[in-house]
């Protein structure tokens, strides 16, 4: 008995620090977080860009995608570049609606600085693009974004 | 002697901590979103008769870019990593060139008088651009202004642009400014 005792006082600090720190970690990813609510459907292999800035308010952006859908949805919806809102296939008719709804959800003062985030492929034609942005001028979202990596 | 309370099993909170720190290394999307700012110009409004706004000739620089991504700045055509300088040039016009943009004596709050250089870009793309060389090329036109707001700002504060507070980046902005205008889309060389 006398020798088990002996032994429970040797022992050696738990794993309490290193939780600690572990704990620490995981606040400060879980209040960086942003999570994705939208899926992707569309492969946006997005281009780089040497002057590229970072943006501000991510909460004001909403984000219009712009490539050719993914692998797994091939099959149903051709490899033809398409327009990706939220979580579905959209023409540019829509972008309207859309743009009314990302308002809609905005408080009133932060209308104003709504940026719209275009993630296109870098194998995009410029036309689709050029709808999209004629189609943000006339619901007057004239804050836009051309998402790029930046590179050195 | 009162019974001593055994201590709580602490070993697996480690775990499950690594469990969700994991979960969120997975799902953070950290300072991804990064790109070109712009802003597009408002519909002109179809009551409205469309006067053209009377900008000198030698004021403008037209940027086009081809469905084959060729670049033509101004009047000759040119790859993408000449265009800086060129624009830099235009924006500037050190030489006063007759055929390069006029300046304009402004007085900026806290500057004093300052020449300011007229210039618009004008930029064109075809539909069949790819979104590659339009980015590609919007850089480069960001590039050049950067380029030039840094050696303004050397120059009046001896800083770079970066490191100047909002109302001094502000004058900058007002004697550098950048006009960047994306024209309605063209359909240049698509002749069947």
């Amino acid at each position: 008995m006398s020798m088990f005792k002996k032994d429970g006082k040797k022992e050696v600090p738990g794993v309490g620090v290193s939780s600690d720190i572990v704990f620490m970690l995981l606040f400060f990813f879980m209040v960086t977080t942003q999570m994705r609510d939208t899926e992707d459907k569309v492969m946006v292999k997005i281009p780089s860009a040497s002057e590229a800035v970072k943006l501000e308010r991510k909460d004001l952006s909403s984000y219009i995608n712009v490539g050719t859908p993914i692998r797994s949805l091939q099959a149903q919806y051709g490899t033809e570049t398409r327009i990706q809102l939220n979580d579905s296939f959209k023409t540019t008719k829509d972008i309207r609606d859309f743009v009314a709804a990302e308002r809609e959800s905005m408080s009133e003062s932060d209308r104003a600085f709504m940026t719209v985030c275009i993630k296109a492929d870098e194998n995009t034609r410029m036309g689709i693009v050029t709808d999209i942005k004629q189609e943000l001028r006339r619901c007057s979202a004239l804050k836009i974004m051309y998402s790029a990596r930046k590179a050195e | 002697m009162a019974k001593k309370l055994p201590g709580l099993n602490t070993s697996s909170t480690a775990d499950i901590a690594f469990l969700l720190l994991c979960y969120f290394l997975m799902t953070t999307t950290m300072g991804s979103q990064t790109g070109l700012s712009r802003r597009l110009p408002p519909m002109p409004d179809e009551k409205q008769k469309t006067q053209d706004q009377k900008v000198n000739r030698r004021n403008i620089i037209i940027v086009k870019i081809n469905s084959q991504d060729r670049l033509m700045a101004g009047t000759e055509p040119m790859d993408v990593s000449q265009l800086k300088d060129k624009i830099k040039i235009f924006l500037t016009n050190p030489t006063n060139d007759p055929t390069l943009p006029e300046k304009e004596l402004l007085d900026i709050e806290g500057l004093g008088k300052r020449e300011v250089s007229k210039g618009v870009i004008s930029l064109q793309n075809d539909r069949g651009t790819s979104y590659q060389a339009y980015i590609a090329v919007q850089n480069e036109l960001v590039k050049a202004v950067n380029e030039l707001r840094d050696e303004a700002s050397m120059v009046e504060f001896g800083k770079k642009f970066l490191q100047l507070d909002e109302d001094q980046q502000g004058m900058i902005k007002k004697l550098i400014p950048s006009y960047i205008s994306e024209a309605e889309p063209k359909d240049i060389g698509k002749k069947k």
